[in-house]
This record gives C-alpha cells, sequence and structure tokens, in this order.
C-alpha cells in the first residue's frame, strides 16, 4: 500500500509538471502529425487504398515511436536539472517506484498523443478497421507500454553518457524489435480484417508476455542504474 | 584496493601457444575434411560446402553471449563485494560480446552468400536469418553504450544491465519471428533437414576448429583488457600516493 502511494506520488509530480508546461505532449502530437503527413507525401493514400491498408498499421506505430523517443530523453532531464536526482537517490523511498511512476506518466502522454492522432489518421489515410476494431483497445495500450517502460529505463540509463540523445533509440529499437513485430502485425491483421481472426490474439498474448517480462526486469535493474557510479 | 602482482609465468604463454597450434591443426583437417574428402551434395553442388564455415559461426555465434551474460552477472554481482573480481568479469564481458559480434557477422555474410545460389536472393527475411541480425545488432549497440558511456566503473555496470536485457530479448526475438515467417531449412541435426552421415566428419572438424579458435581470441581479447585495467587501476594508484605526498 505503502509502495502503491510512493508511485501515485511520482506518477502526480510528473503529470502536475506536465501540465504546467505541455512541452511533452505538444512536441509529441507535432511530431507525430509531421512524421503521419511525411509518410502520406512518400506514397499516395488515395490512389492505393489496399496496400494503404496494409501498410498503415506499421507507419502509425513508427510515428509513435520516433515521437516518444523524442520526449523519453526530456522526462529524465527533468530531473537533472538542480540535482533533483541526486536527492532521489537518498529519498528512503524504493527507487522503482520513482521509475514506475516516471513511466506511467509517460504512458499517460504517449496515450493522450494517441487519441488525438488516430482520428486524423483514420482522416488522412481514408482506413477503418474490416477487422474487431475492439481489439485495438487492448493492443494500442499494451504497445504503448511496451515502448514506453524500456524507452523511460534507458532513458535513465543513457542519463550520463556521451550522446544520450542519440544512444537511446541504438538501445530501445533492437530490445523492442519483438514487440514491434507484435504490435505491427496485430495492428495490421485487425485494420485489413484478412486473417484468420485467431492470428491476432496470438501478437496480443506476446506483446502481454513482452510487457510483464521486461517490466519486471526493469523494476529490478532500475536500482541498479540509480547507484551506477 | 589489492592487486593480484602480474604473472611472470611463461605457462600461460606456453598454453596458449600450444592451443593456437592445435587450433590451426584442427582447422586443416576440417578445411581437408570439407574441400576434399565429403561428398559433394547432391542438389546444390559444391556451392553447399560453405555450409561447413556458415554452421560453426553460426552455432559459436549463439554460444558467446551467453559467456556475455553469465560474465555481466557475475559483475553486478561482485560490483560491490570484489572491485577487482568484478573488473575481471567485466573484462570477460566486452571479450566475449566481440567475439559475438564477429561471429553472427561472419555467420551472416556465409550465410547471405550461400543463400544467393541456393534461394536466388542475398537476403531472405526468414525466421532464422531475422533472428540472427537482431542478435548483431543486440550486441553491437551493447558495443556502442559501452563506448559512450565511458570506461569507469559506471559504464560497466550500465554495460552489464544492457547485457542481461539482450540475452532475454534474444529468445523472444526467436519466437515472435519465428511465428512471423520462416523459410530457412529446419534444424540440421534432430530435424526434417537431417543431414547424411557421410558429411559428419567435415561439420565436426570444423566445429571443433572454430570452437578452438574462437575460445583463444576470447582468451587474449580477455588477458589484453585485463592488463589494460591494471596499468588503469596502477596508475590510480600512484596518482593517489602522490596526491598523498604533497599535503604532506
Amino acid at each position: 500500500m505503502n509502495y502503491l502511494r510512493q508511485v501515485t506520488r511520482h506518477l502526480l509530480k510528473d503529470l502536475q509538471l506536465e501540465w504546467r508546461s505541455r512541452d511533452a505532449i505538444n512536441g509529441m502530437l507535432f511530431f507525430s502529425l509531421l512524421v503521419v503527413v511525411v509518410f502520406s507525401i512518400a506514397f499516395d493514400p488515395t490512389g492505393n487504398p489496399t496496400t494503404t491498408r496494409q501498410i498503415s498499421g506499421g507507419i502509425l506505430w513508427i510515428a509513435l515511436l520516433f515521437a516518444s523517443v523524442t520526449t523519453l530523453n526530456q522526462s529524465w532531464a527533468r530531473e537533472v536539472r538542480n540535482s533533483v536526482l541526486d536527492a532521489q537517490r537518498m529519498v528512503p523511498a524504493p527507487p522503482s517506484a520513482l521509475f514506475l511512476g516516471k513511466a506511467l506518466a509517460n504512458l499517460a502522454f504517449v496515450t493522450v498523443v494517441e487519441l488525438v492522432i488516430a482520428p486524423l489518421f483514420v482522416i488522412f489515410f481514408n482506413v477503418h478497421a474490416l477487422g474487431n476494431g475492439w481489439m485495438l483497445t487492448a493492443i494500442m495500450p499494451l504497445g504503448t507500454w511496451a515502448l514506453v517502460v524500456n524507452g523511460t529505463f534507458f532513458a535513465a540509463l543513457g542519463l550520463r553518457a556521451k550522446n544520450r540523445e542519440l544512444l537511446l533509440p541504438l538501445l530501445l529499437f533492437p530490445i523492442s524489435v519483438p514487440a514491434i513485430l507484435s504490435m505491427v502485425n496485430a495492428t495490421t491483421d485487425v485494420l485489413t480484417g484478412d486473417v484468420d481472426p485467431i492470428q491476432p490474439y496470438f501478437w496480443i498474448k506476446l506483446l502481454a508476455a513482452y510487457d510483464i517480462i521486461f517490466t519486471t526486469v526493469c523494476l529490478l535493474l532500475f536500482e541498479t542504474i540509480l547507484h551506477a557510479e | 584496493m589489492q592487486l593480484e602482482t602480474p604473472s611472470r609465468s611463461v605457462v600461460p604463454r606456453v598454453a596458449a601457444a600450444a592451443w593456437f597450434a592445435v587450433a590451426l591443426v584442427v582447422l586443416a583437417i576440417g578445411f581437408r575434411q570439407a574441400i576434399f574428402l565429403v561428398p559433394t551434395e547432391a542438389t546444390m553442388g559444391n556451392v553447399q560446402r560453405i555450409f561447413y564455415y556458415h554452421l560453426p559461426h553460426a552455432i559459436l555465434g549463439m554460444v558467446f553471449p551467453y559467456v556475455n551474460c553469465a560474465a555481466s552477472l557475475a559483475f553486478l554481482y561482485w560490483r560491490r563485494r570484489d572491485p577487482w573480481k568484478a573488473l575481471g568479469a567485466d573484462a570477460l564481458a566486452v571479450a566475449s560480446a566481440e567475439v559475438t559480434v564477429i561471429f553472427v557477422t561472419i555467420g551472416l555474410l556465409t550465410g547471405s552468400l550461400w543463400a544467393k545460389p541456393a534461394w536466388g536472393i542475398w537476403w531472405a527475411w526468414d525466421a532464422r536469418t531475422t533472428t540472427y541480425l537482431i542478435l548483431w545488432m543486440l550486441y553491437v549497440s551493447y558495443l556502442i553504450a559501452r563506448k559512450f558511456s565511458g570506461g569507469n566503473d559506471e559504464g560497466h555496470t550500465l554495460a552489464a544491465v544492457i547485457s542481461v536485457f539482450a540475452a532475454i530479448d534474444v529468445p523472444i526475438s526467436f519466437m515472435a519471428i519465428r511465428w512471423w515467417r520462416t523459410q530457412h531449412p529446419a534444424p540440421v541435426f534432430g530435424g526434417d533437414g537431417s543431414l547424411d552421415a557421410s558429411f559428419y566428419p567435415a561439420v565436426w572438424w570444423n566445429i571443433a576448429g572454430w570452437a578452438l579458435w574462437g575460445f583463444l581470441v576470447l582468451g587474449l581479447r580477455y588477458s589484453l583488457e585485463r592488463r589494460r585495467q591494471r596499468i588503469q587501476e596502477e596508475a590510480a594508484l600512484e596518482a593517489i600516493e602522490a596526491s598523498l605526498e604533497i599535503t604532506q
């Protein structure tokens, strides 16, 4: 119970900080909008509706992946200013509560971006789900959590490294390959609807397993990287 | 910190030289078996002989990551308990990561050379090829992260954490990609694409030879890293001693 309260405190602090500036959400929103527009310029979405349907799941996730990478570094940069992180190290609360609070805050930010970008996506790419659209309500949060939990962890890991802006995608992309594969395939299956309806379940299960495994690893190892020196 | 006195014994050197000689002999036998003695494969012809180099590198490329993971876990365990042992584990971790990258690179290149005549394309996004590419990317990013985070204790800790992540990620990638698509021949031993017994000598001699070679390179890289660490520690001790003299 105590742990839960500590996580909530960290989460509320991050949400409040974001509410004051709204830098992360605005930046991510505009960035993902730009990625979507650039992709619709790179090929013609109205001329090739079938192709559009097949690749739009991938484009959506690439836009979200790039957008979250741009903001994940910033979420820790906030803690470095005024040596807040050094203070956090001395706090008696478990370090994993700090991590979990921040990862949940990042999940909330990316979810807000998804809620805005999804309708735009439907309009620009002229797609609607031919399969079970309700499955997206499971795929989107699971996929977002997979990106955000590892992303938050690696952003913290790279805090004191040289070239930390570059280090995050270098670490996050290879580790996320199974998750990206699952979320893109599940989304594409739902959008195209031309496969066996059982198929997306496998990807959703794999995504859930990935989330559980890596959330556990992140929580276990966060203390080590917070006190790395 | 208590440092071991650098060993001036000739035993490791003689052992390494003997190991090197044995590796060369085994590789020579393997070469003779693979190129001249083993019968030509029925459908692919002589092109198939690259398999005797592809398979050992692919298998060993899957063995060295385990060394890396075990060394990283040992580093995390000894980090606070015995710093000098922890540095030894870290030296083994970096050596095995570098050897992994070399072996997986050779495995990918020979696989690609073989795929062109066998499948008609340089690169098929089939299950095992893709998994190997992910494996390669993970350990290259591990080495890059090591470089970015500096050669200090903090950098070693971060690298060990990344290594644990990579080790967990590989089996999940394997499963995901296997489901995604498969075109690679079935496992050679105990699978559908089983190998005729007449090919075994070339396979086993080459696996043995490249394993001897790989562990020799691993050992040399480890002792090199260990020597570098010792010099660094001695320099640090000297600096501390010098600073103490000034204050007196």
